[in-house]
């Protein structure tokens, strides 16, 4: 028999009413291990390791080189090189790293795969927390997530450069050519494309800020691009994780280029 | 003989409880519901269960069936069967228990009495262009099951009631705020009162929605921006304030 404590019923609702909470008793919220969701642990674990050795790898790549081009390809970890155009003496990468590594942290994608897999708030849909202080995104640093819009902005700014790096990929000094890091730099610009321009918002920046389309007598534009870009919006989770591995990717295909471990293909 | 399935039953009340075993005659196509009222019908005619259509229409049947939230009549037990494991029927933990598989669910309809009503900018009746309402009629779905306000670990596990509203109620709330005819400005009472700040949308109330509203997604992310507009924005702040001086 699985035992199960009381439960409390409470009064009220909201801001000044008297508890509102389902009270259970300890014994009660406790799902027990008979009816948990066998492999709920599957998720979040796959996430820790993914995430844990993306962020190793791009630390270990964007604080310990100086450089991420081989010729006339660049890494996506120094791209822009913001760097040069200061002239600041720092390690180039960081200058441009942190705007997507917090255009990221704050995606509302990744939010909900770092809530549940570090976190574990929860580590999965109705499987029992420990008991700790919750507070949500109402107080710092969780709050600055509602700032998200801004690394939006900058990530424009870096998809832009990602693109002129596609292209230059295929400019070799003997002219325009095809290489397997070419093909590899443009697939990135694509993936990271669909991820910055599918994000809630951008959603919301083009469109979904407004209560009518049509008010003023037929579709806009704005509705018409909301409608696109809400159909990107429902693989956004697809295209963050893709979008990550491949400039996780692009990032170590240069990075062996350039220490000369394996040579570029070239296909013509 | 014909084959059979046990199913674990919440049997209790606000003074405790216990899962109870019962021995079920499996028939072609049957859901958890079917089994539960054969355990009325044969076995414990005193055994608590609220249901009313039988359709996944009235969201009455709402319990969780091992351990997720789920319809009852949804649910069809032969996934169960083939998977090789127990069934276990259990009321909705976020909300008090009543009886069995009974709970309270009068919270949920005094937080709707909280929420600013439609306030329509012309009196009806009025034109609206289908472009214009296909969000706001996805929302209209909701059979108000109160499944989503069940695995919200905001309500489920930090018992949060005082400081949020629950999905549920984000999705009435985006109803309102993105209805074209709606003159009401709710975004301040988004924030405050209804505690959209307290979600960390974890998309558990889409996972379990049975009528497959992308809660997460097109309401509260939605409302979360335009709080993000109100009060994290200065650039649309500045907009804002030549909008009203401008003649």
């Amino acid at each position: 028999m699985v035992k199960a404590g009381p439960l409390r019923s409470c009064q009220g609702v909201g801001k000044g009413g008297v508890c509102v909470a389902q009270a259970a008793e300890p014994e009660a919220r406790t799902v027990s291990k008979a009816t948990a969701e066998p492999r709920w642990w599957v998720e979040p674990v796959a996430t820790v390791v993914a995430f844990s050795l993306f962020v190793l790898y791009s630390a270990w790549d964007v604080l310990f080189h100086n450089t991420g081009q081989y010729h006339n390809y660049i890494s996506p970890y120094f791209s822009p090189n913001v760097g040069a155009w200061l002239g600041v003496h720092a390690v180039p990468a960081v200058l441009v790293a942190w705007v997507p590594l917090f255009f990221r942290a704050s995606c509302y994608y990744y939010r909900r795969e770092y809530y549940r897999a570090f976190f574990w708030d929860p580590p999965a849909c109705a499987i029992a927390e420990r008991p700790r202080r919750y507070r949500g995104e109402t107080r710092v640093p969780l709050v600055w997530n509602n700032l998200h819009r801004f690394f939006l902005y900058l990530a424009i700014i870096v998809v832009i450069f990602l693109w002129k790096d596609a292209v230059e990929a295929f400019i070799f000094p003997n002219g325009f050519g095809v290489g397997l890091g070419s093909l590899i730099l443009l697939v990135n610009a694509i993936l990271l494309t669909l991820y910055t321009f599918s994000c809630h918002a951008f959603r919301h920046l083009v469109g979904g800020g407004l209560d009518c389309f049509s008010c003023r007598g037929r579709p806009t534009a704005r509705y018409r691009l909301w409608r696109r870009v809400s159909e990107w919006n429902r693989h956004h989770g697809l295209w963050a994780w893709v979008s990550m591995f491949w400039v996780w990717g692009t990032g170590v295909y240069v990075r062996l280029l350039i220490m000369g471990v394996i040579h570029d293909v070239r296909f013509f | 003989m014909a084959e059979t399935v046990t199913l674990w039953v919440y049997r209790g009340d606000q003074h405790g409880g216990e899962e109870k075993p019962y021995e079920v005659p499996l028939m072609p196509g049957m859901v958890v519901l079917d089994a539960v009222h054969w355990i009325q019908a044969h076995l414990a005619p005193d055994l608590a269960v609220r249901w009313n259509c039988k359709a996944a229409h009235c969201g009455s049947c709402s319990a969780e069936v091992n351990g997720r939230p789920r319809l009852l009549c949804k649910t069809r037990l032969d996934e169960f069967v083939k998977e090789g494991v127990p069934v276990h029927v259990r009321p909705m933990k976020t909300f008090p228990i009543i009886k069995d598989l009974v709970t309270d669910v009068s919270w949920n309809y005094r937080v709707m009495r909280q929420i600013p009503p439609f306030q329509p900018r012309e009196p009806a009746p009025f034109t609206l262009y289908q472009r214009d309402v296909d969000r706001v009629q996805e929302f209209r779905r909701c059979i108000e099951c109160f499944l989503c306000q069940d695995v919200c670990h905001v309500l489920r596990e930090h018992h949060e009631q005082e400081h949020y509203f629950g999905p549920r109620f984000m999705a009435r709330l985006a109803e309102l705020e993105m209805h074209p005819m709606d003159a009401g400005d709710r975004v301040g009472f988004i924030r405050e009162t209804a505690g959209v700040g307290w979600c960390n949308i974890t998309h558990c109330c889409a996972e379990v929605c049975p009528e497959a509203i992308e809660i997460t997604n097109n309401a509260i992310i939605p409302l979360k921006e335009r709080v993000a507009d109100r009060y994290w924005d200065p650039i649309r702040g500045l907009f804002r304030r030549f909008q009203k001086t401008a003649p």
